[in-house]
């Protein structure tokens, strides 16, 4: 074998060189991969944008009826002192009606306070019906007016292209007029 | 170039060491033959290149004025109007010019749907084609971004937001492009990095489209093969005279934009400061996106895929689809000249994208003297994949073409009795 520069192959040798020439390739492309990541990763949330992950809202001066919108992790938090009507509005509706199902009860810690982020699960607009005499929908919660979604008085989705609920963020009462969200 | 220029010392030394200038007269020098037919419909490609160098030249001194960062934006912006030197000629000129560059290319993309341009063996000419057209859209959106107005931020929302119908992962993806929790400093910072390195892309998403295009030469309004020399005259003078003309003209629609209305094309909510909290009572997204805005909104609920992810789908298959035009059209036939129902149905189609591009422009739940502007865009959707999957298919096989001259030089002849 040694005394030619190009050893004819035996089955054996060209087994080897496969093996060779695949693992050197897999090893690359391996290698290659935990190169990139640090690039891909550098594009999701710095740690400083992480930091500002919590906000907390006093509860006190919101009058039954009026909602106020605070700001969490750069995105509009609505939070509505809902009126007994509304409330009730909410819970007779039937999971059948609804197209991402969930109840009223499940989606509020006390009835009065409807905590939820006000983004619309669509492509990201802000529904309106914050203020008195924004429109408020068909379902008198919320509009969004980019695609035409509607919202119930639980923020659920009724009408339109949004496929999903308003989300309700995790939230804590820290005292009973208090909560801290995130 | 003449043989002439070859001789010169100088030239020779250079070319025998890098053959830069023979290179230059193939491509667009007295070495190129060109169909000796082409009409101004074919100006529109090498228009785009102008509009692509003139992007980049004004794009290179905007950006030393421009700051990216969510609390200056506006104001550099703001600023280049007012107080850098021609800086508001500057703006208008890359403001406008990307309405133009769609424009163009537009026309040059009906130019060869219309002459059967994608055809064998120019199937990749054309796939590039629909690349570049990819890569102008992703340049055209994040630049929209960087004044950092009202249409620029909620524009940046809501198609960001079009990768969260993505199943399992889209929440993720979406974060990541922002690099946050929404859309802020952060994602600014990124589409101008990107929006600086997206020309460079198309530079040379162009170089491969030229190369594919000089391999088989330009195709021409009869769709003939070039046969031989009598079917061609070089590029330069007779092509390169033809385009400048057209530049000419083309120029005096530009400026009369630049100058007499420069905001034309755009929306006066983009000279109000972005603001995270109040979405505009309408967005709409920049003119050229408008048609695919209509088929995004267009599609319900189907079966298990929710509206959203069906109408990011049918948006995306709307350009993709379009890669798939030579193998859907069977015709051996190139040009529409001699297909007399496809060249009806072509005019169709372009009808179908401008009412398309009319549905985009309104609200969702808007009426049109009774009838809803969903289902005007839902019927133009269906029209616009059954022009392409089915009607273009089934009239390649069916219709019977004319039969197209011999040769580029007998239809001139045949012409001339």
């Amino acid at each position: 074998m040694s005394d030619t520069a190009t050893p004819t192959a035996t089955p054996d040798d060209k087994t080897r060189r496969d093996f060779l020439l695949l693992s050197t390739a897999t090893v690359g492309a391996v290698g290659t991969a935990l190169a990139v990541w640090p690039l891909v990763d550098s594009m999701n949330p710095a740690a400083d944008t992480l930091a500002l992950s919590t906000t907390e809202v006093d509860l006190e001066p919101i009058a039954e009826g009026q909602s106020i919108t605070v700001v969490w992790q750069g995105k509009p938090v609505f939070v509505r002192h809902r009126t007994a009507a509304e409330i009730k509005a909410a819970e007779a509706v039937g999971l059948g009606d609804l197209v991402d199902p969930e109840t009223d009860k499940d989606r509020v810690q006390k009835p009065k306070w409807l905590i939820m982020v006000g983004v619309c699960t669509h492509l990201g607009c802000i529904p309106l019906g914050q203020k008195a005499n924004d429109p408020k929908g068909e379902f008198g919660g919320w509009f969004c007016p980019c695609h035409g979604s509607h919202y119930d008085t639980s923020g659920r989705i009724r009408k339109g292209p949004a496929p999903k609920n308003l989300p309700v963020p995790a939230y804590t009462y820290l005292t009973d007029t208090t909560i801290k969200i995130g | 170039m003449s043989s002439k220029f070859f001789e010169n010392p100088i030239i020779k030394w250079v070319e025998y060491r890098l053959p830069i200038f023979s290179f230059i007269d193939h491509s667009v020098g007295s070495g190129y033959p060109t169909p000796k037919n082409l009409n101004y419909w074919w100006n529109f490609g090498s228009l785009a290149g102008v509009v692509l160098a003139i992007m980049v030249a004004t794009g290179i001194v905007l950006a030393m004025s421009y700051t990216a960062h969510v609390d200056y934006a506006f104001e550099s912006v703001e600023r280049i109007m007012r107080d850098v030197n021609y800086g508001w000629l500057l703006r208008y000129i890359h403001m406008n010019g990307g309405s133009m560059f769609f424009i163009l290319v537009y026309i040059h993309m009906f130019r060869g749907m219309y002459f059967g341009s994608y055809k064998e063996p120019r199937e990749l000419l054309w796939i590039i084609g629909v690349l570049i057209l990819l890569a102008m859209m992703a340049t055209a959106f994040m630049g929209y971004v960087l004044p950092w107005g009202q249409m620029s931020f909620w524009g940046a929302t809501v198609i960001t937001n079009l990768f969260s119908a993505i199943p399992l992962v889209g929440d993720a993806i979406v974060t990541w492009l922002w690099g946050g929790f929404s859309v802020d400093n952060p994602t600014l910072n990124r589409f101008f990095s990107l929006h600086y390195l997206m020309p460079f892309v198309i530079f040379a998403l162009v170089f491969v489209h030229l190369w594919a295009l000089h391999v088989h030469k330009s195709n021409n309004p009869v769709g003939v093969d070039i046969k031989g020399p009598q079917d061609t005259i070089p590029f330069h003078p007779y092509y390169t005279i033809k385009d400048a003309f057209g530049l000419g003209v083309f120029m005096l629609f530009f400026m009369f934009f630049v100058f007499f209305a420069p905001n034309f094309f755009g929306e006066p909510d983009n000279y109000i400061k972005a603001n995270s909290l109040v979405t505009p009572p309408h967005i709409v997204p920049e003119w050229y996106f408008l048609p695919f805005y209509a088929i995004l909104r267009a599609v319900p609920d189907i079966w298990f895929i929710s509206a959203k992810l069906g109408g990011v789908i049918a948006m995306f298959a709307s350009i993709l689809v379009l890669m798939l035009l030579p193998w859907l059209d069977r015709s051996k036939v190139r040009s529409a000249r001699f297909r007399p129902v496809y060249r009806q149905l072509f005019w169709v189609f372009v009808l179908d994208c401008f009412i398309l591009g009319w549905v985009g422009a309104n609200s969702p739940d808007a009426v049109f003297h009774g009838i809803p502007f969903l289902w005007i865009g839902q019927t133009g959707t269906a029209y616009y994949f059954a022009h392409i999957l089915i009607i273009i298919p089934l009239i390649s096989i069916l219709e019977k073409p004319k039969t197209p001259p011999e040769s580029i030089s007998a239809a001139v002849t045949q012409a001339a009795e």
